[in-house]
């Protein structure tokens, strides 16, 4: 969440910015406006339209990025607070053809309709499984419940995270394999 | 909406900060975000300058005193808070207002500071503030100031920091051998803004409440507290009678406005049952460090 870029700006009046950070790995130089949010600047003049604004003021998660691997709302951050920031967008995830296991996991569990929202619940499983990698069903309820989906009725999109849940830790323990805990000797439900 | 044509600049000093803050007759300081960046997104406010402190060194941290004290920087995000287990251990009372602030992708954004800043009557952290005796610490070019908690909320976001002011730091007291707290809200979905919620903070010496503060959110146009409630527990062993006769003159006490989510006499009632449900919690766990 601390971008690395430690310089400062002088007042910029009803003028232009600068920005140089890093998109999906690559970097990114824009001139944008100061009052422009960092989810316009990422549609408009970057060209990644897989961030989607809905409410535009951090109601309905839509718009929802990774800075630094922490999901935050684009819409509610000036695109001048990003400058020198890591920023994953949901172009970001797919490892060329192959979905990321949170991608792979909804998709086996049709979880969406219209998928307008789906960027956003897509990146704040995948920050959620990053922070719980065995998230209970109750925990991911709760994590979800910041963004809004106006076609499902929302299970189909809990079952496609618990399903992630499980793709990852099979994933991340192949079967057959000990798990770090069980070679360590250790119990992992304790 | 998009927002308003603003100037904006980032110092990277506390004293550019400050003099920027002072320079201008309607600067808005930005740390986090997620209050200041919904008033500009709905044309609510549309400030000359925007004073973005993100990069000011020295805000972002988390400081446990000698006394067992802690203080909370101005940059430091609620997420961190929530994660830290100095919160956790010497002030449990802010720990436990973590959950309830927005979503977990809002408090990796916003700052706990701000938040008492901003001074909005439906947040949980100005409602704790007061239950805790926190101390706010205000930095101007003509010094630095303490405000106890109890002198901060003067109005619908409006606080007692003058406007060439940053609040640097907030300070909880220690949290004592026998305190005992819990914060309780009801919303109408996780995350939204309450309909009613307390910050609950009582003491036990040897098994007599001799303190309790209760302060209320979402029901006034600042977090307020309800001193007949709270006298009613003075003196009682915690028990079902005493937390409902609290919850009676919560009730009776509390004067919420309506609007189209609940009406008045729903927040009087749930504000009673919240009482009853925080004093429980909190005298049923040991949550003293």
């Amino acid at each position: 969440m601390s971008p690395q870029n430690e310089q400062g700006v002088r007042v910029v009046i009803g003028g232009t910015i600068d920005i140089e950070c890093t998109i999906n790995g690559e970097p990114v130089a824009v001139e944008t406006e100061v009052r422009r949010s960092l989810s316009d600047v990422i549609r408009h003049e970057v060209g990644l339209t897989g961030t989607h604004l809905g409410c535009e003021h951090g109601v309905c998660g839509a718009c929802t990025v990774l800075i630094d691997g922490k999901a935050v709302r684009s819409c509610l951050m000036l695109a001048a607070q990003a400058d020198g920031a890591d920023i994953t967008t949901i172009e970001g995830l797919a490892d060329g053809d192959e979905y990321h296991p949170v991608q792979q996991a909804m998709h086996d569990a049709m979880a969406f309709q219209c998928a307008f929202c789906s960027p956003g619940f897509i990146l704040t499983t995948v920050a959620l499984l990053d922070r719980k990698p065995d998230a209970t069903g109750d925990e991911i309820k709760q994590e979800l419940s910041g963004n809004l989906c106006r076609c499902t009725g929302y299970q189909s999109i809990l079952d496609g995270a618990a399903k992630a849940v499980e793709l990852m830790s099979e994933t991340a323990n192949p079967p057959g394999q000990p798990t770090a805990d069980q070679a360590s000797g250790e119990r992992s439900d304790v | 909406m998009k927002n308003p044509k603003f100037g904006y600049a980032r110092p990277t000093t506390l004293d550019e900060a400050l003099d920027l803050l002072a320079s201008s007759e309607d600067a808005k300081l930005l740390a986090g975000g997620q209050s200041l960046l919904p008033v500009l997104a709905l044309r609510l406010g549309s400030p000359d300058l925007v004073v973005d402190i993100g990069r000011v060194p020295g805000l972002d941290e988390i400081t446990l005193a000698a006394d067992g004290s802690v203080a909370i920087g101005a940059l430091v995000r609620h997420a961190e808070v929530e994660d830290s287990h100095t919160v956790a251990g010497y002030a449990p009372l802010v720990a436990a207002a973590m959950p309830w602030i927005g979503h977990r992708a809002i408090r990796n954004q916003g700052t706990t500071v701000g938040s008492i800043a901003h001074g909005d009557p439906a947040a949980e952290m100005p409602a704790v503030c007061l239950s805790t005796s926190a101390v706010m610490t205000a930095v101007s070019a003509r010094g630095e100031r303490s405000i106890p908690a109890a002198d901060f909320f003067d109005g619908f976001l409006t606080t007692a920091l003058e406007p060439d002011e940053i609040l640097t730091k907030v300070t909880f007291p220690p949290w004592r051998t026998g305190d005992r707290g819990a914060v309780v809200e009801q919303a109408r979905r996780h995350g939204d803004y309450a309909l009613v919620g307390l910050s609950a903070r009582v003491h036990v010496t040897d098994g007599v409440i001799d303190e309790a503060v209760l302060a209320f959110l979402s029901v006034a146009s600042t977090p307020v507290r309800v001193a007949a409630a709270e006298e009613s527990l003075i003196g009682s062993a915690p028990s079902t009678d005493a937390y409902a006769l609290a919850a009676e003159v919560v009730s009776n006490n509390l004067t919420p406005g309506a609007d189209v989510h609940a009406t008045a006499n729903y927040r009087k009632h749930l504000a009673g049952v919240l009482t009853k449900r925080a004093l429980e919690q909190a005298l049923m766990s040991e949550v003293a460090a």
